[in-house]
């Protein structure tokens, strides 16, 4: 089952600006997708008609094969949304916009409080239950917004940049929150700008650019394309003379730091057998860029190339 | 969620609304239920002892029990519309507003919902004047039905006012401008300290164009058993006007004016 499904999707907004120019998404039950593109390339007009936020000029949306028009109770009803702003009532106590929250969706609150502490307590928000909204940490309010779109169990998480601005301890531990969520069953559609956030996260992949989908695809086939990367190679002990490696190009940044081009299929035990023989020896190695990145940042530019 | 039926669903949504509009004017009571209580005792004071004694008589009751009725039912709109104005319009301007229109509530829910908070602190508030104007007078009442239907009515066409005034607001200043310019200067022409009998032909006539006109004596008459208009009338327009300003209120929010690109 499609867990969302958008047909021929468009936007005018009233100055005349064409957010979105007809597309077509399919999100399949159970998936954690990832929808990316540049500022303003259509990701949250998307995210804003699927949560209807923002009206539609034209296209149908289904959520778990409810249309959103025909019946947009039960189709609002699967969604939960983690919005790019905060959006919550300042003055409310945390607890009480969590309750609130599932009361909206027609959950009691006898029903939603061990269920909102479950959430409070899975997200570090316990402590400050009692607290206005407010007053909590950039981070903390972050967190808040994910359990407040989970509160009601919903079938399908939108995500719209949930890490902006989160520190990489606090992000890397709402990635497993989100790993997990998604192993037990919610389907997970994120916008990012961290594409390594997207790269780690996500099996399947949508790139928007200028109102249109670029790129539809499963994440691997995506990075199966890239057909080249360049790693950096730190070295324990200094080189002095110029360095050339039979069928790699390589770049010396300094004394210890090597950058080499490796196209897709090559082995890196070739390096390392001619580094070995050099008697240069290799302390640690990475990627120089996020290999997603690259890939994005090459599809987007053939896009405006295109247009 | 999937078990109850949607009529239980919609009167969890509704409740959880309410409640959160009821919250939310006790916790700022400071600002929405001291100052019409003390507003109010000074027009008992002020207009009801110091200068209502110099009056005299007013359609057979003392001046003071003649306006009672009117600064009661003054507080209940004023604070039934301030409410809705002023709570819709922060959810607008703080954007969680977007909690409601993501959630599968009807939008119909969500009008009533704020419509029920406006009314809920217009009726509190007048609760608390009613109990402060029996440390100056005696208070009567002839028709209970008259009386309490009124009031209710009363607070929720101001309600509904409230919610469209803030749906068109784009600022706090856009909030306040209907209740400076159109709400006072109608609540003090509308018969809350005087009986239109006292007024030339031509005022009198334009004078029964005030709804609250209508309200006020109507509440009156709950009370104290007199009126300057027919009571049939006044709940034939004001309920004509409940259902004009609730359906063009269904309108904008159906429409998503003011809260939907």
């Amino acid at each position: 089952m499609k867990a969302l499904s958008i047909n021929n999707l468009s936007k005018t907004y009233r100055n005349g600006f064409q957010a979105l120019k007809g597309i077509s998404l399919d999100v399949e039950q159970g998936d954690f997708f990832a929808l990316l593109g540049p500022n303003g390339a259509g990701k949250s007009t998307t995210i804003g008609i699927v949560t209807s936020l923002v009206t539609k000029s034209d296209g149908s949306i289904q959520i778990f094969d409810t249309d959103l028009s025909d019946d947009a109770e039960l189709a609002k009803s699967y969604i939960g949304l983690v919005p790019q702003e905060f959006n919550f009532n300042g003055f409310e106590q945390v607890k009480s916009i969590l309750i609130s929250q599932a009361g909206y969706y027609g959950m009691p609150a006898k029903q939603a409080e061990p269920r909102a502490d479950k959430l409070l307590k899975q997200l570090g928000l316990w402590e400050k239950r009692h607290t206005a909204s407010r007053s909590l940490s950039g981070g903390m309010k972050r967190r808040l917004m994910i359990a407040r779109a989970l509160v009601h169990e919903p079938k399908l998480l939108i995500l719209d940049e949930p890490t902006a601005g989160v520190d990489i301890e606090l992000r890397r531990s709402m990635w497993e929150f989100l790993k997990k969520i998604n192993a037990e069953g919610t389907t997970i559609i994120l916008t990012t700008h961290y594409l390594e956030e997207a790269e780690n996260l996500c099996r399947n992949i949508a790139i928007i650019d200028k109102g249109n989908i670029i790129e539809n695809t499963d994440m691997k086939s995506l990075l199966n394309r890239l057909d080249k990367e360049t790693f950096v190679l730190d070295l324990k002990t200094p080189i002095t003379n110029n360095l050339e490696l039979d069928g790699f190009t390589c770049h010396i940044v300094d004394s210890t730091t090597l950058e080499i081009d490796i196209n897709r299929g090559e082995s890196l035990n070739a390096i390392f057998e001619q580094l070995s023989l050099k008697g240069i020896e290799v302390s640690s190695m990475k990627n120089k860029v996020n290999r997603l990145e690259e890939l994005f940042l090459k599809l987007v530019d053939s896009s405006e190339q295109l247009l | 969620m999937s078990k109850q039926s949607r009529h239980q669903q919609h009167w969890v949504a509704f409740s959880t609304l309410l409640k959160r509009e009821i919250r939310r004017f006790i916790r700022i009571w400071p600002q929405t239920i001291l100052p019409p209580a003390i507003t109010m005792t000074l027009y008992f004071i002020i207009f009801g002892n110091l200068i209502g004694s110099r009056i005299g008589e007013m359609g057979g009751f003392s001046y003071m029990e003649y306006i009672v009725p009117g600064i009661i039912m003054m507080a209940v709109i004023n604070n039934a519309y301030a409410n809705v104005a002023s709570s819709f319009f922060s959810a607008k301007f703080q954007n969680h507003i977007e909690e409601l229109i993501v959630a599968p509530i009807p939008n119909y829910l969500i009008l009533a919902g704020y419509v029920a908070g406006g009314t809920a602190r217009g009726l509190c508030v007048g609760v608390i004047v009613t109990l402060v104007s029996l440390f100056f007078t005696h208070l009567p009442i002839e028709h209970i039905f008259i009386t309490l239907s009124m009031v209710v009515l009363s607070a929720i066409l101001f309600a509904i006012g409230g919610f469209i005034n803030a749906i068109y607001a784009r600022s706090f200043d856009e909030i306040s401008i209907i209740p400076t310019f159109i709400l006072t200067p109608l609540t003090y022409l509308g018969g809350v300290f005087y009986s239109i009998d006292l007024l030339p032909d031509f005022w009198q006539n334009v004078s029964l164009l005030n709804p609250i006109l209508y309200m006020v004596n109507s509440f009156r008459y709950g009370m104290l058993g007199i009126s300057d208009i027919p009571i049939e009338a006044a709940f034939a327009i004001i309920l004509l006007v409940i259902v004009i300003l609730t359906s063009f209120a269904m309108y904008l929010l159906n429409k998503g004016t003011g809260i939907r690109s």
